[in-house]
């Protein structure tokens, strides 16, 4: 083994998670560069969800260890709160807070985590809420947004905790075709800032365009990984390429 | 009764045909229902005035003169029925809410909290108000203890603060509960710790659900505060309850009655509204 040049913000070792009897993950190896952009790609169930959610301490792992920036995430002595305030995470859903503005939902956790001011944590929610083309909507409710816009809100929301890496699980599949492009584009955009991320997703055509890494999840295993030319366009493993095919022929690659 | 049927030139005969059935339809049900109520309610007073003693109850319960005489001391006796309850309900909400919280804590740390929450609802919420009422106003003050008040109006409060504490609390629970599991990854997500994600994003939305249950509960005790009268003090039933046996006449009672109805009817009003406001606020287009 090298010596390592730098450590990777995020380092997970052989994740093991179990729901009752149904192995969920399998052992999964995974770790992430700073400034690097690894897409889960893989069916449903096969676990992406589960990784993502593991690793922000939303969900317990039955085995296994994560480190951000080499410190133990799955320490039980961690303070986990403000473990997970270090992840940005968004979800498939969006998860606003409905009884909230989207303001509020902006500022909640750097005012009431980080004890940041009202009147800064406005001035910065404001920022970057107008950086993705909502300052006009600051003051409306989730739920009179598009859900492209809730998922804008809902990606600034992760963003205002200023976190070391950003954790999108699916941001796109609860979306109207003609809304996914407006998410994508605003994640292109954090990639090309620098933004360390870990995505999974069914965006085929975008993981080839974005990804540093592509990793193909299968049953809880990580399957095959490498950059998106070679896992997408000349993948060696054939389940790999039986999971291409299906998607090709549901028309979305 | 025929208005003008509203024409529009790209409507289909017999889409215009069906409309106008519709509407012929609704009028006829608006129609039906309207003499239906109109003939229930003559039948229903018809019965009340022909009855045999008629003349007698109408002497006894609706005197105009007793109730203008004894409608002074009720409203003065109300007046300690309405501090009575903006008291107690505060207390309500905040106590409810507390074992509410303590019912919905996790982990083996707080066991006994949620023993203790737990206990504290089955007994008060099976212990008979009336019961409670006397064995607090009348026990407690028997135990002549130093500093502990006597006053039936406090004790009375106390009585009903923890037998309705109880009931709001088991409300509070089922809003806690129903706020979608989402929600609480959400807020964790950011690093809120359990009881900030409680108080800034699970409860607002359990208190809004809530809101028209609890307001049930509200009206309960905004009756029930009259049942402090049962320790002594004198407050809108007991006051009636003295000009009733001033007068040898039950119209006091009434008065009281209807005080007390008058008090119930704007809270239902502003509940509905407060529930309209935070839909319209919250949803798209406002429906509803």
């Amino acid at each position: 083994m090298s010596i390592p040049i730098t450590t990777p913000v995020l380092e997970a070792e052989r994740l093991v998670k179990r729901f009752g009897d149904n192995q969920v993950l399998g052992g999964v190896d995974l770790a992430v560069a700073e400034h690097e952009v690894v897409v889960l790609i893989g069916a449903s169930g096969s676990g992406k969800s589960t990784l993502l959610r593991c690793v922000s301490l939303l969900e317990e792992l039955d085995d296994g260890t994560v480190r951000l920036d080499g410190e133990e995430v799955t320490d039980p002595r961690a303070d986990a709160d403000r473990l997970r305030s270090r992840f940005g995470v968004v979800f498939q859903a969006f998860n606003l807070f409905p009884h909230l503005s989207v303001l509020q939902n902006v500022t909640l956790a750097p005012r009431v985590v980080h004890g940041v001011s009202r009147e800064e944590a406005e001035e910065r929610a404001m920022r970057l809420l107008r950086r993705v083309g909502l300052g006009d909507r600051a003051r409306d409710y989730p739920d009179r947004l598009s859900g492209g816009q809730q998922q804008r809100v809902a990606i600034v929301r992760a963003l205002a905790n200023e976190p070391r890496m950003l954790l999108l699980d699916e941001v796109t599949s609860a979306l109207d075709p003609e809304l996914v492009g407006e998410v994508l584009r605003l994640v292109r955009e954090l990639k090309e800032q620098g933004t360390t991320i870990l995505m999974a997703t069914h965006e085929m055509a975008f993981a080839r365009q974005v990804a540093d890494r592509v990793c193909f999840l299968d049953a809880g295993v990580l399957c095959e990984q490498g950059p998106p030319e070679q896992v997408l366009g000349d993948p060696r493993e054939p389940r790999t390429r039986q999971f291409l095919s299906r998607v090709i022929d549901a028309g979305r690659l | 009764m025929t208005a003008p049927a509203q024409v529009f030139p790209e409507l289909s005969p017999a889409q215009q045909e069906r409309l106008a059935y519709r509407r012929g339809q609704g009028r006829r049900s608006r129609l039906l229902a309207g003499t239906s109520t109109v003939v229930f309610l003559v039948v229903m007073g018809a019965v009340v005035v022909l009855s045999p003693g008629w003349d007698r109850v109408k002497e006894q319960f609706l005197d105009p003169q007793v109730a203008k005489e004894s409608f002074p001391a009720i409203l003065e006796g109300f007046w300690l029925n309405l501090r009575v309850l903006a008291v107690s309900a505060v207390l309500i909400v905040v106590v409810g809410l507390g074992i509410a919280a303590m019912r919905t804590l996790r982990g083996p740390v707080f066991a006994p909290l949620r023993v203790l929450a737990t206990v504290y609802t089955d007994v008060f919420r099976g212990f008979p108000l009336i019961v409670l009422l006397y064995i607090i106003g009348f026990g407690v003050p028997g135990l002549r203890l130093q500093g502990v008040p006597t006053s039936p109006v406090v004790l009375g409060g106390l009585a009903l603060v923890l037998t309705y504490s109880a009931y709001v609390a088991e409300v509070f629970r089922a809003g806690i509960e129903t706020v979608h599991p989402s929600q609480r990854m959400a807020a964790r997500s950011l690093g809120l710790t359990y009881g900030q994600s409680m108080r800034r994003v699970v409860l607002p939305q359990a208190v809004r659900r809530v809101t028209p249950p609890l307001l049930n509960d509200f009206v309960a005790l905004q009756k029930d505060v009259g049942l402090i009268s049962v320790l002594g003090a004198v407050d809108a039933v007991r006051a009636a309850q003295i000009e009733v046996a001033r007068t040898y006449d039950f119209t006091p009672y009434l008065v009281a009655g209807l005080l007390f109805v008058l008090l119930a009817v704007p809270t239902v009003r502003l509940a509905d509204w407060v529930n309209l406001r935070a839909a319209r606020r919250q949803q798209a287009g406002g429906v509803l």
